[in-house]
């Protein structure tokens, strides 16, 4: 034991040495579990996919079930498929952070407030009897407190939601958060989000919407109003021509 | 087993129960018990905390300066709580969603700070591995206790699974939605702590102020 516990010296060389002995083993776990996390990340993805196109089933293996899904990188500037890519494990977040991979935008044509833009996206689709039945699209965008991820299900024309699911956001539990909803997820299903003209008219709002805009109309969440505002210019950014407006585009023209 | 060993052990279950004796712990009892999966996982991992950091701290006690104790205790704590969120998130991720921000709240758990603080100091590694023990079980009793009531009576099920056939899916039993609440787990303490000192006697306190006539002169 030492003899004087107090002296700075010692109490310098005890803190050093529990920051390194406890940061050893905290980035041992880290690293050693990462492999186990990924894959579990991935299979949560690829869950997230499926539930939003309504074809999970509880039960049956992931992986199995989405051998049914087509997943494509697309180019977002032309609209066209990036051949060879993998788009399961594309990773958003990590790509716009990526300046090889990815562009500031513009402030004034940052509706979603995304700061960079990847320049490829991945995009699921289910190809039944009928031809192309659903298109995933990967959309984020700020909220309140937080970027949101969220997959945006579209019929096969690209017309009307089919889903929606949030997978990653920090908006506060309780308000904002009930963007996890169920119910008001499932108020989504069969609106429109682009108008005869092709612009987004998509809209998250309280009250009554007028008659003729009320197949856009999602009434906003009670008591988050700055998450709805954000989930609704998300929308706006993606489906626009900074987002997927060329890919649609070329999909509903008979080109996908 | 010796006998001082199994005091240590056996005594935090019932008789110096953290939750419903020492009144520790009290948030995460409240706000993860609504149903029993999280509670269990949640049992676990802070038996699990306890256990090693009592074991780590007691290992150093001899060699840990007075002044910096605390932040020594804390920052070995912490550490253990991260291997213990980074295992949940790798081995049960479904359940390390449910339980969000309560895993890294262990850190705050003054069950642990308060075991390492009032025993592990003072204690060689083994007593203190069984004190941890003991302490993390006892929490465990108290939060498997109200998971099941709660998920019972406010879900119908178990473990997931319907015991008590609900209303909406044509049984009979129509779900007690206060049981989902935090407060209801208030209200099951209150009603356990009430319970066990009916048992215990000795757990009564005395009241420190008690209302009674006094005489007074007042001068007019």
């Amino acid at each position: 034991m030492p003899r004087d516990k107090e002296r700075p010296g010692y109490v310098l060389m005890v803190a050093a040495l529990v920051c390194v002995v406890c940061a050893l083993l905290v980035s041992s776990a880290v690293v050693l579990l990462r492999p186990v996390q990924d894959r579990n990340a991935l299979l949560a993805r690829q869950r997230n996919i499926l539930e939003v196109a309504g074809l999970y089933q509880p039960g049956q293996p992931v992986d199995a079930q989405f051998a049914r899904i087509e997943a494509r990188v697309v180019d977002l500037a032309t609209g066209g498929y990036v051949e060879g890519a993998d788009a399961v494990r594309f990773d958003i977040a990590r790509t716009a952070r990526d300046p090889k991979a990815s562009d500031a935008v513009p402030a004034d044509a940052d509706v979603a407030r995304i700061h960079r833009r990847p320049r490829q996206m991945p995009v699921f689709m289910v190809r039944g009897d009928a031809g192309l039945e659903t298109v995933i699209l990967p959309m984020h965008g700020y909220g309140l407190w937080s970027t949101m991820y969220a997959y945006v299900a579209l019929d096969g024309r690209g017309e009307r939601v089919k889903g929606v699911t949030f997978y990653s956001h920090a908006e506060t539990p309780g308000l904002g958060a009930e963007i996890e909803n169920a119910r008001w997820r499932g108020s989504w299903v069969g609106k429109r989000l682009t108008g005869d003209d092709g612009s987004v008219r998509f809209d998250i709002a309280k009250g009554q919407p007028a008659p003729d805009a009320a197949d856009f109309h999602v009434d906003a969440i009670s008591g988050a109003t700055l998450t709805s505002i954000g989930v609704e210019n998300m929308v706006h950014y993606w489906l626009g021509e900074q987002g997927y407006g060329p890919f649609l585009a070329r999909l509903t023209s008979g080109g996908g | 087993m010796k006998a001082e060993t199994r005091k240590v052990l056996f005594e935090p279950l019932v008789v110096n129960n953290p939750i419903i004796v020492q009144i520790l712990g009290i948030c995460s009892a409240l706000a993860i018990t609504s149903k029993l999966a999280p509670a269990v996982i949640m049992s676990i991992a802070l038996t699990a905390v306890v256990a090693c950091s009592n074991v780590a701290i007691s290992a150093i006690r001899h060699y840990i300066p007075n002044n910096i104790r605390i932040i020594v205790q804390m920052t070995i704590i912490a550490s253990l709580v991260i291997v213990v969120d980074q295992v949940l998130r790798a081995y049960a991720p479904e359940i390390s969603k449910q339980l969000s921000v309560f895993v890294g709240l262990i850190i705050t758990n003054c069950i642990v700070l308060g075991r390492a603080e009032g025993f592990a100091m003072k204690n060689p590694v083994w007593p203190s591995f069984v004190d941890g023990l003991g302490q993390g079980l006892g929490y465990s009793l108290v939060l498997i206790a109200l998971g099941a009531t709660r998920e019972l009576f406010g879900f119908g099920s178990l473990w997931g699974y319907p015991v008590l056939p609900l209303v909406n899916d044509g049984g009979w039993y129509r779900p007690n939605s206060l049981m989902t609440l935090a407060p209801s787990a208030f209200f099951l303490v209150a009603g356990i702590i009430w319970a066990v000192r009916t048992w215990k006697h000795d757990q009564q306190e005395q009241a420190d102020y008690r209302i009674q006539v006094v005489h007074r002169t007042e001068t007019q």
